[in-house]
């Protein structure tokens, strides 16, 4: 296990907002966090929390009425905000591969599954002859699992486990440095999750690749990441490696959010999270989650709790723990 | 303030198209506040006058007053085209409810009649209905006769949209509620549809005018009513275009193009109401 | 004990006919379950996509009628019903439906859903009664009335829309809820509220609840009594803690070890799974285990006959062979080996 592996890419206070008629939805408020080479990582938090808008941030797909504001996406020490829309489009797919929600469902239905990823290839500069796509498009079908002549199938003959293994083909097509997998099984039943996700992690080992998962499963993080980042409100709670955060989670947030899950062991209590999470459009003053927190202090009403390493590798954002030297 | 005007532009179209139709509206309405309807009659004034400052559309073969005609004939013509948009939207959304929601044979028939409609060529059916009635037409029955055309695509609009709806949780809910089917269709499916229902209106509308002026300007249009079609009929008949009175045969066809930009406009507003998605983005 | 929601021998299949567009699926194959609210129970029919699981929830409900066999509530066919008998089944089995969103009538305050039952039924004769019924429901399922009555659907989070709908139920007094997915859509922090509210709902109210869903950790959870869906048949079912503890049907071993466990150290179970390829829904053949393309155990009789129910347990029933030997129990008293 290295002890420090190169920065492979660095987000820093990224802000992304929505800008409606009553004023900017603060989606993304402020996150930061680095990606190592190589290393599976996980985005999770609920509905409104801005996982996966971070995501689609990354890969610069943020449509109007969003926007990114502010902050800096470095990967590799190239700036991604500054790069023109042409070379962003080589980036994507060629170094940042997107896996999507639904991904499945925006396949084309009336062109051949390998046919489409041959397009994608040749968008991005690629030429060979058919027989070399054929070749390649196959040995591709292959690494996910599926087999050769699947490639001449439609979206609608494959089901949705085969569809989102193409996804997957498409999105390592090209050998990227980082796919980011935005809730990629969730319209999937348990047992082909648990397929699609093995193939996932073997063709990442394989490349090499970074994987930052998006999701709100906690059990799916459990399996698959080895640091997790805590999402709540736009804003990134807590950041620790996976076995950290469920043995001794720091954020009251993250605390409570892995108390209220069922467990398969023994049945248990009814515990929820008390109160609702804020509006983005006026979000609470200082720490956002202060309204529900159990701990909550009269700094955390006024005072934003910065993200900060209080232990090694563990960051948190919280006024319980002291301020780092 | 702000909230109105940000409104207004999001449904510009709506708004200019409503702007439209009122003011042809009016003209019928004040009009005759300010111009001497009787000239409308014929043989009331010198026939066959050029425009000038009392006649300033000057006047017929027959010695009416333009002006005064086309303030007459523009409401007689709405009128035709809103009996007949009533009577076809109030047929096509109790066909198109009874359709949609019962389905079996009751959908099965009326579909295939509204279908059946459709495809055969209404003009010639008007034609044929007003040729044997020709000589007892008068501005009712000819709308009773066009909203035969009018009531098939309220039918099939409606009724897609009730299979739409059938299936919505909210239906099954009042069902569990112990709401009636009738009252289901009253209650919790007719406020959602209101917006087609105005598109329908809408739609009916304008093709009962349509079909209107189509037989009026073939001359089975009611003989002694100067509406708009009668106008261009009576224009075809003493070969004013030939002659270059233009200040007869232009008139109607400018208000029946204003009326028609206007109903395409209302339906284009309408639309972006039912879809949220044709909203422009702020 | 009166029997009072029955599944006999019911059969479900789609499409096909004369002008049949769609190929013909199974959707269900010779279900039976005999739901009694006396002793109030909670029992989870659980099952991923293709198993059957939304076919049943819509067969118990009246919603569709079934190709072969009949759905009975207290003794008679919807069919069979008068219009009275009709209105008091829509009075007993009340429903829980998956989207917290579509439930509600856009056009309407929050308040009709609660108000319409009321109305209907009978049970409050004065306005200000009314109110007051709704205001006690919303207040046991953790909601306040001054919060969410007045309220349009969208103006509440998907989680108090669905609270509201457990108030609608419980407003009812039925004797039994079908709960069809109904924190699938909701986030993890609200779902415990909801799941708790059900309980109270059985545990104070005296409701019985059948609980559907794919999530077989909230089943468990909850429920006392499970059956598992596959493919359209039953495959295990009995004592939820025997059946989630320890499987014995090959399809239930795959499900459970399929989840992923919270925890980081308990990882998936490492027994490689064969990949499914039957991809769109086929009409299998009636004479055969629907497990058999997948199941590693597979022998020879699987493909000939489906199996059927072996009580390997007092209290639990698995439909495959590797368990013959053991007396065979009718579908049709399946509940019999239910926990009480």
């Amino acid at each position: 296990m290295t002890i420090k592996s190169r920065d492979l890419l660095e987000v820093k206070d990224l802000r992304v907002y929505f800008h409606t008629r009553h004023g900017p939805v603060k989606a993304v408020d402020g996150v930061s966090f680095r990606l190592h080479e190589g290393e599976r990582f996980g985005l999770v938090g609920e509905s409104g929390s801005g996982k996966s808008t971070t995501g689609l941030a990354i890969l610069r797909l943020i449509k109007p009425p969003g926007k990114i504001e502010g902050g800096e996406i470095r990967l590799a020490g190239v700036d991604v905000l500054g790069l023109s829309e042409p070379a962003m489009r080589k980036t994507r797919l060629g170094d940042l591969a997107l896996v999507a929600q639904g991904a499945m469902n925006s396949l084309n239905p009336v062109m051949r599954v390998g046919d489409q990823i041959v397009d994608a290839l040749q968008d991005h500069g690629v030429q060979a002859s058919r027989k070399q796509f054929a070749d390649r498009i196959g040995q591709l079908f292959e690494r996910v699992g599926l087999r050769r002549h699947d490639a001449n199938r439609f979206p609608h003959e494959l089901s949705g486990g085969m569809k989102q293994r193409v996804c997957i083909a498409l999105a390592i097509s090209l050998r990227p440095k980082v796919i980011v997998a935005d809730e990629p099984t969730s319209a999937l039943d348990v047992v082909v999750q648990r397929q699609v996700m093995d193939t996932l992690t073997d063709v990442q080992t394989d490349l090499g690749a970074a994987v930052i998962l998006i999701g709100h499963d906690m059990g799916l993080m459990a399996q698959f990441v080895q640091r997790l980042g805590v999402m709540y409100a736009g804003e990134l709670v807590e950041i620790s490696p996976m076995d950290d955060v469920y043995a001794e989670p720091l954020h009251p947030y993250t605390r409570l959010l892995i108390a209220c899950l069922p467990s398969l062991e023994q049945k248990g209590v009814f515990a929820g999270i008390p109160g609702l999470p804020p509006s983005l459009l006026s979000p609470p003053a200082g720490c956002p989650f202060n309204p529900r927190c159990p701990h909550v202090m009269d700094r955390c009403r006024v005072e934003r709790p910065v993200l900060q390493e209080v232990a090694p590798d563990r960051w948190v954002a919280c006024h319980l723990y002291p301020r780092a030297a | 303030m702000n909230l109105w005007l940000d409104r207004l532009f999001t449904y510009r179209q709506l708004a200019v198209g409503l702007v439209i139709i009122l003011a042809i509206v009016l003209l019928g309405l004040v009009g005759p506040l300010f111009v001497d309807v009787g000239g409308a009659k014929v043989g009331v004034e010198i026939p066959d006058l050029t425009p000038s400052l009392e006649h300033p559309l000057g006047t017929d073969t027959v010695g009416r007053d333009l002006l005064a005609v086309i303030i007459v004939g523009t409401p007689q013509t709405l009128t035709i085209g809103l009996i007949a948009g009533v009577i076809g939207l109030g047929i096509g959304t109790v066909f198109g409810f009874v359709s949609g929601y019962y389905g079996g044979y009751a959908d099965t028939l009326l579909r295939g009649a509204a279908d059946v409609f459709l495809t055969v060529p209404g003009l010639l059916i008007l034609v044929v209905i007003a040729s044997s009635t020709k000589g007892a037409v008068n501005v009712q029955t000819e709308a009773l006769v066009v909203s035969a055309l009018a009531w098939m695509w309220p039918t099939r609009t409606i009724r897609s949209q009730v299979l739409t709806m059938r299936e919505r949780s909210y239906i099954r809910v009042a069902r569990f509620s112990g709401t009636s089917d009738p009252r289901i269709i009253v209650e919790e499916m007719m406020p959602n549809l209101l917006p087609y229902l105005a598109a329908g209106f809408v739609g009916s509308v304008a093709t009962a005018i349509l079909a209107s002026i189509g037989l009026e300007a073939l001359g089975l249009g009611p003989q002694n009513q100067p509406t708009l079609g009668m106008t261009i009929y009576w224009g075809l008949y003493y070969t004013t275009v030939m002659r270059g009175l233009v200040w007869w045969w232009l008139p109607p066809i400018v208000i029946i193009v204003l009326i028609f930009v206007g109903l395409f406009s209302i339906s284009a507003g309408l639309d972006k109401i039912i879809n949220p998605r044709l909203r422009s983005t702020t | 004990m009166t029997a009072v929601l029955e599944a006999r021998h019911v059969t479900k299949i789609y499409g096909g006919g004369f002008f049949g567009r769609r190929r013909r699926t199974r959707a269900l194959h010779d279900f039976s379950l005999r739901v009694d609210t006396d002793p109030p129970s909670i029992t989870a029919i659980v099952g991923e996509s293709g198993s059957g699981k939304t076919t049943l929830a819509h067969l118990l409900l009246g919603l569709i009628a079934p190709t072969l066999g009949e759905v009975v509530y207290q003794g008679k066919t919807f069919r069979a019903m008068s219009g009275e008998e009709r209105r008091a089944f829509r009075r007993d089995v009340q429903v829980i439906f998956q989207d917290p969103y579509d439930a509600y009538n856009p056009f309407y305050k929050v308040d009709h859903v609660l108000a319409k039952p009321i109305a209907n039924f009978q049970l409050a004769t004065s306005r200000r009664d009314s109110v007051k019924l709704m205001e006690e429901a919303l207040e046991a399922v953790g909601l306040r009335p001054a919060d969410t009555l007045g309220r349009y659907p969208h103006q509440l989070s998907g989680g108090q829309r669905q609270r509201i709908m457990v108030a609608r139920a419980l407003l009812v007094k039925p004797r039994l809820i079908i709960a069809d997915e109904p924190v699938s859509m909701v986030d993890a922090s609200l779902r415990a509220t909801i799941l708790g509210s059900l309980r109270t709902l059985n545990q104070d109210f005296g409701i019985s609840i059948v609980y559907i869903t794919h999530d077989v950790t909230t089943a468990y959870q909850i429920s006392q009594n499970i059956i598992v869906l596959y493919g359209g048949s039953v495959s295990e079912a009995g004592d939820v803690e025997l059946v989630i503890q320890q499987p014995k049907h090959p399809y239930t071993q795959l499900l459970i070890g399929s989840i992923p466990s919270p925890n980081p150290r308990h990882h998936w179970k490492s027994r490689a799974v064969p990949f499914d390829t039957s991809a769109v829904g086929s009409l299998s053949s009636n004479g055969s285990c629907k497990f058999v393309a997948r199941c590693p155990f597979a022998m020879p009789r699987c493909s000939q006959l489906h199996p059927p129910l072996f009580q390997t347990d007092e209290h639990r029933v698995v439909a495959c062979y590797l368990h013959d030997g053991v007396p065979i129990t009718d579908a049709r008293v399946m509940d019999e080996v239910f926990v009480r």
